[in-house]
């Protein structure tokens, strides 16, 4: 049956204009469908113009670009062209957008009802009351907490993953023809993500209304998509059935879009090639039963605990990959590592030698060896200093570098991470994302120190360009012996080339060790949850992992940060009653220092791990290589 | 959490007042000469000095004479004035209440008009009507308050002849009579302090007016009224609350040379006044009645962010 077609866009042109006046193309021409019940993705890296498209829709562009060519018909009407009130009635009316942060995006002045209703009652689509009815009937729908009263709340009172069901409650409330998904699920942790999209996809079926997928994730756009479009530069390089493109792709940009999803974690994918010269056996950093928190220390214990009873040890010319969801405490550890939040008890020891807790009570040499990069280069960089300022800065203080040796210095800096030295005289704002997360990382650099605290500092960046970092890390460890503690919520990213793993949950340890152990079984239960919610690049992947038991426990509940027993009790499948929610968990040792701070013991992880595979595969598959095993 | 940070604040307050009262003691202390000398004047001799300061406890160490003036301070007895022999509290009652009266209605008349021009520009930016508001609060703000004072005398009393030119008060006056008398002072103070109301009022508008939540709410076909109304004003009233404190501070504080230029009977003038005869008890008073206006305008200010404020409103 041919569906009914929903928008045509044809030959659309977006243009800027340069300093001098100069038409810009943006968007060269681009035609593609949509019709009914059809989710169509656009994806491609940043610069793609794939957000520009998909705005087009809503009329609407960023402030400094234009509509220079093309329509955008919504059945067989060009929205370009209408007048202010009808695309006024058309955004939020025929067509509803959803941003990639929630957070933003909600106004935190007015409550969530309001937000949630104000577009449905505004177009005169419901009265207000029936707006409340359908806004409470969608928090049903999306599986949202108390979904009664979760309207009168202000969006801080509720979580990161909440707020983005709640924005898809807004698109929906007004029953709108078409959804604009610009990366809803980009900022969130893996185990979120999957209970966003099992809910956008539920919603889209059953209101057979149509949605446009803005990405850069291929794994994600195999769960969700009808139709891809593959775009590069403001142009289509190829579009076809999800099938098509993602099982027999024709173009070769689509093949190197492929080329750099990051491949399920498994063992054996990190690279361990840590120069001779820089290699010894001494811990480079170390951090030793550590509690912190925040809201100052009563009778050595934090007022809000989130650190508890770590031990952590950065090798020398190592990268030890920090992973976690969001609220476990992973940037707080990078944080007392720092010096930056002096730890309630514990110590922290820097080749051997205790550093103190407060940087401000470190010395020079201290600090210059221990070195942060922050996420957000945007905000981490000042807008207003020349390139060559900002790395010139450490080698002044720590080095007192000055004049022609600093000048010569910060080229050396600038070549080491792949930039060319006349960036010195550039400001930060000339530059793109990737490039100035270079150069954050290159004002690390510049202190020449021994330990670099990396914190998230590839999320903010597309898979290509986050790669290409990556990349650089690993030639920093090779060339400067440098370790690294590299913090991530994406566990792909640090397997792919950190050392050792450590896992925390609700600020405690709950397994770490070599990558190839931790990646391997036996998991720690939560382990094993990280690592099944990482998408595949498989059309039906979210159908059956959703299938399977970890799921069921450990989807969407949130991190709580419990004083007794082990953390993980309210989502663990193996949590057993009356031990896991009184006891610490105990501490499994196994080959190489790999550790599993587990009740089970790691038989009955083992079993439970075989279990798992024969659920996922089947017996054909497990009966290869367990002819033992009979499954009823 | 957030009646917590109000009582906080308030303490904060209290802390500065001392702080302040320490101040103007001791800065009024080291002032050269004291009221002996200026009453006794040329007839001054070594021993009549000595009579006088004994008579007027002068002689006391610093910290004695400090904590029997705060004491007094607290329990509402501002002294008599060492130069005529008056109360201090008849000499600033008349004044306060005249300088609060016309701080009074000059808020009355700017602060709505200012918040109304100030939206009115941040909704129409750019458009010849918000250029000439921006040109025209820049421009006063630049000027100084007197020739403001001196421009609106020219005019309207000179020139014109439709306003008099001095805030003369009989003190049985009907209100009619009265706004007359006070027009000049009040349009000349109007003119000041609303230019910064309305320049904060739209600055604030239109940096809130960039953020994501706003450009969610175009996407959802929200008018622009609306989305300055309801979406941007609410988050801007902080800094817009602040900017309307300080103003009313320098409206009690502030407007000496208004009050001269006008001859009118305020508190600011008073204050002038007893520095010139060395009246240390008044000076006193009034800077310490200035601080506390500042104090408690500001620390309204600061209570009314936080109550704006719907994080700390609603916790977690």
């Amino acid at each position: 049956m041919e569906k009914e077609k929903l928008f045509e866009i044809k030959d659309l042109r977006i243009s800027a204009n340069d300093d001098d006046g100069n038409e810009v193309k943006i968007v060269k021409g681009v035609s593609f469908d949509i019709h009914k019940g059809e989710v169509v993705a656009l994806i491609g890296e940043s610069g793609s113009g794939k957000t520009t498209i998909s705005l087009a829709t809503l009329a609407y562009t960023k402030p400094g670009l234009y509509f220079s060519g093309g329509e955008c018909c919504l059945f067989g009407k060009d929205v370009l062209s209408m007048n202010p009130l009808g695309q006024r009635d058309l955004r939020g009316g025929n067509v509803a957008y959803l941003a990639q942060s929630a957070a933003a995006t909600f106004n935190p002045a007015i409550t969530i009802n309001e937000q949630v209703t104000e577009a449905a009652v505004l177009h005169g689509r419901l009265t207000q009351e029936q707006a409340n009815e359908r806004a409470t009937e969608l928090y049903h729908a999306l599986e949202l907490p108390d979904a009664d009263r979760i309207g009168y709340r202000y969006p801080h009172q509720v979580s990161g993953g909440q707020l983005q069901r709640l924005m898809a409650a807004m698109a929906l409330c007004g029953k709108p023809d078409l959804m604009v998904l610009d990366e809803p699920t980009t900022a969130l942790d893996v185990t979120t993500q999957i209970e966003v999209l099992k809910a956008f996809k539920k919603v889209i079926r059953e209101q057979n209304s149509a949605a446009i997928y803005v990405t850069h994730d291929l794994a994600v756009v195999a769960q969700v998509a009808d139709h891809i479009v593959v775009l590069y530069g403001g142009e289509i390089m190829e579009q076809g059935s999800a099938d098509q493109i993602i099982n027999r792709p024709t173009h070769a940009y689509t093949k190197r879009l492929m080329d750099a999803v990051r491949p399920k974690p498994t063992a054996g994918m990190g690279i361990s090639s840590v120069g001779e010269e820089h290699h010894r056996d001494v811990d480079n950093l170390q951090v030793k039963d550590m509690t912190a928190g925040y809201g100052g220390i009563v009778n050595g214990e934090p007022k809000i605990p989130i650190l508890k009873d770590i031990n952590v040890s950065v090798k020398n010319g190592h990268v030890v990959g920090v992973i976690g969801e969001s609220g476990c405490g992973k940037s707080t550890l990078a944080r007392v590592m720092a010096g930056m939040l002096p730890p309630a008890r514990g110590d922290i020891i820097l080749d051997g030698k205790k550093l103190e807790g407060d940087l401000r009570d470190r010395k020079l040499e201290e600090l210059q060896k221990v070195q942060f990069v922050f996420q957000m280069a945007d905000t981490a960089l000042n807008p207003k200093q020349l390139i060559g300022n900002i790395i010139g800065r450490p080698l002044e203080f720590y080095h007192g570098l000055t004049g022609k040796e600093k000048h010569a210095k910060v080229s050396e800096i600038l070549q080491l991470v792949e930039l060319p030295p006349e960036f010195a005289n550039r400001y930060p704002m000339e530059l793109s994302g990737g490039q100035k997360q270079r150069i954050n990382m290159a004002r690390s650099l510049a202190a020449n120190p021994e330990v670099m605290l990396c914190d998230e500092v590839t999320s903010a960046l597309d898979s290509i360009v986050g790669a290409n970092v990556i990349k650089l890390l690993t030639s920093l460890r090779d060339k400067t012996g440098v370790s690294f503690v590299f913090i991530s919520h994406d566990l792909s990213t640090v397997a792919s080339f950190a050392d050792e793993i450590v896992v925390l949950y609700a600020g405690r340890v709950v397994e770490q060790g070599p990558t190839d152990e931790v990646l391997e079984p036996p998991f720690h239960p939560y382990t094993r949850l990280l690592i099944s919610s990482v998408p595949e690049m498989r059309i039906g992947w979210l159908e059956d992992t959703m299938q399977k038991r970890e799921m069921a426990v450990g989807i969407a509940r949130g991190v709580e940060i419990t004083a007794r027993g082990c953390p993980f009790y309210n989502r663990c499948p193996l949590a057993i009653e009356g031990t896991c929610d009184l006891k610490t968990a105990p501490v499994r040792e196994l080959k190489d220092g790999h550790e599993i701070h587990c009740h089970r013991s790691i038989e009955e992880l083992q079993e439970t791990e075989r279990e798992t595979q024969m659920i996922l595969h089947g017996y054909e598959k497990l009966g290869e290589d367990d002819p033992q095993v009979h499954v009823p | 959490m957030m009646m917590r940070m109000v009582w906080q604040r308030v303490g904060i307050g209290l802390a500065t007042l001392w702080v302040v009262s320490v101040i103007v003691f001791i800065a009024t202390s080291i002032l050269p000469g004291d009221v002996a000398e200026i009453v006794l004047g040329q007839s001054a001799t070594p021993e009549t000095l000595a009579a006088l300061r004994a008579q007027l406890g002068l002689d006391q160490p610093g910290y004695v004479r400090y904590f029997g003036w705060l004491g007094d301070m607290v329990t509402g007895d501002l002294g008599t004035s060492k130069a005529g022999g008056a109360t201090i509290a008849s000499l600033i009652g008349g004044r306060l209440g005249n300088t609060m009266m016309m701080a009074g209605f000059v808020a009355l008349v700017s602060i709505p008009i200012s918040i109304a021009l100030g939206l009115w520009a941040a909704m129409h930016p750019g458009t010849w009507l918000d250029r000439i508001i921006t040109f025209g609060t820049l421009s006063t703000i630049s000027v100084p308050e007197f020739f403001i004072a001196t421009i609106a005398v020219l005019i309207l009393a000179v020139e014109l002849q439709w306003l008099p030119s001095t805030a003369y008060m009989t003190g049985d006056e009907n209100f009619g009579e009265l706004m007359l008398a006070l027009a000049m002072p009040l349009i000349t103070l109007v003119i000041v302090v609303s230019a910064q109301m309305i320049r904060m009022t739209r600055a604030g508008i239109l940096n809130v007016m960039s953020s994501p939540y706003i450009e969610m709410a175009i996407l959802k076909g929200v008018p622009r009224r609306r989305i300055i109304l309801r979406h941007a004003f609410y988050n801007a009233i902080g800094p817009i609350v602040n900017v309307i404190a300080l103003n009313l501070a320098y409206l009690v504080s502030g407007v000496v040379i208004v009050e001269t230029i006008f001859a009118y009977p305020g508190l600011a003038k008073l204050m002038i006044d007893g520095v010139q005869t060395r009246d240390l008890p008044l000076v006193q008073a009034c800077a310490m009645i200035f601080c506390a206006t500042y104090v408690v305008l500001i620390l309204m200010a600061d209570i009314g962010s936080i109550l704006s404020n719907p994080r700390l409103r609603n916790p977690k």
